[in-house]
């Protein structure tokens, strides 16, 4: 009974809790290839940083190198590509609320900043 | 015979019990989820400094003018030391995954090779990281000025003599003596209070507590890959037939990497 496959899951005893992959030798390719990926970019940033692009343009480079980055480290580093989908998603969607946290409290930043500095100041 | 049967079907759709909805074992689920709130810990940690860095916008220092130092070299090299540090992180969980790969191969001596570089990449960054707070902690030989109009000035020590503010306006010579001659505060180097880089504590208090926090994060998955390292080579995992442990440290270790990408692009470069 024990460790026996049913659709893709495992069934059995409550102390087997390892659940058994099958190996692809392809694995390690795909570890060098993350590796080369995330160098580049970590590159590409710290040479886009010295260049003269204005300071909006360069802000929304490095967020959108650094998601790119964070998918390779969570997708092929941590293996989440090759979870079960629920999984994933249990994982990934709680951090809608960070998108929302950063909304509310740059705008927030923003908002004492002006404050300070004219928004309501008539003199 | 057929009730049985329509019991036992129905048992094992993905949440009627006795199997693993998630097709994981406990242990990496709770892995994660503890990655996932901690994860919102560092979240929080970098919108405040976001926040706050819009809130004192025109006063917040560049990283980039404060984080300029590298080994054995003269003068200023912008970005390059954290880059570097950034590089040995993702180097050291290129070994990790690698461990964890030849724990699927069953090869105990190649995880214990792999475990053993990654616990190398792993004392080489929090190295790096103790000399990057030594330096700012040190600071330049002149510091920075509070001049007596209010007006904050820093220094560089390859042009001695000069006061520099915000904007890139500079001042010499004799003008600028008499500007620190009547300088309300001299600051050197950094501490919670108070530092050269900038007339708000925030900055310093942010890179302290952020790098901080991180470095004790990396500190931690040294000692449990350290753990890790000698249960393989005791062949514990040999004799229990699976490489799990290594994997859920693994998890713990990219985590960590994963956290400095974002606190290399958010505190060092943005």
């Amino acid at each position: 009974m024990s460790g026996e496959q049913h659709g893709g899951y495992t069934t059995g005893d409550i102390h087997n809790q390892f659940v058994e992959e099958h190996y692809d030798p392809q694995n390690v390719k795909t570890i060098w290839r993350t590796f080369w990926i995330l160098l580049a970019l970590t590159i590409l940033e710290v040479g886009i940083a010295l260049t003269s692009l204005s300071k909006v343009m360069l802000m929304y480079t490095f967020i959108i190198l650094t998601v790119v980055k964070a998918y390779f480290i969570i997708a092929y580093f941590m293996h989440l590509k090759h979870e079960k989908k629920a999984l994933q998603y249990v994982i990934i969607l709680p951090f809608l609320l960070i998108g929302y946290l950063i909304f509310i409290s740059i705008t927030e930043g923003v908002y004492i900043h002006g404050m300070d500095h004219g928004f309501f100041n008539t003199k | 015979m057929s009730e049985t049967l329509t019991i036992e079907k129905s048992k094992r759709s993905p949440w009627g019990g006795g199997i693993s909805p998630f097709n994981v074992s406990w242990g990496k689920m709770y892995m994660w989820f503890f990655l996932v709130s901690d994860a919102f810990t560092f979240s929080s940690l970098l919108i405040a400094y976001g926040t706050l860095r819009h809130r004192f916008t025109e006063i917040w220092p560049l990283a980039s003018e404060v984080f300029t130092h590298f080994p054995f070299v003269h003068g200023h090299v912008q970005l390059a030391y954290v880059a570097l540090m950034t590089f040995i992180l993702i180097m050291s969980s290129v070994t990790m995954v690698l461990a964890v790969d030849a724990g699927h191969r069953r090869d105990n001596k190649s995880v214990a090779v792999w475990m053993a570089l990654t616990i190398v990449g792993g004392f080489m960054f929090l190295g790096s990281q103790a000399w990057e707070w030594y330096h700012f902690i040190e600071g330049s030989e002149q510091g920075s000025y509070v001049l007596a109009d209010g007006r904050f000035a820093r220094t560089d020590d390859y042009e001695p003599g000069t006061i520099f503010f915000r904007g890139g306006e500079k001042v010499e010579g004799a003008e600028a003596k008499a500007l620190i001659a009547s300088a309300t505060k001299h600051t050197i180097g950094a501490n919670l209070v108070e530092n050269e880089y900038g007339p708000t504590p925030l900055f310093a208090n942010f890179f302290f507590f952020i790098t901080g926090f991180h470095g004790f994060h990396v500190f931690s998955g040294v000692m449990i890959n350290l753990i890790i390292f000698f249960n393989v080579i005791d062949g514990i995992y040999k004799k229990r037939g699976h490489y799990e442990q290594v994997e859920k440290a693994g998890l713990y270790w990219h985590f960590v990497d994963l956290v400095w990408v974002f606190v290399f692009t958010f505190f060092y470069l943005v």
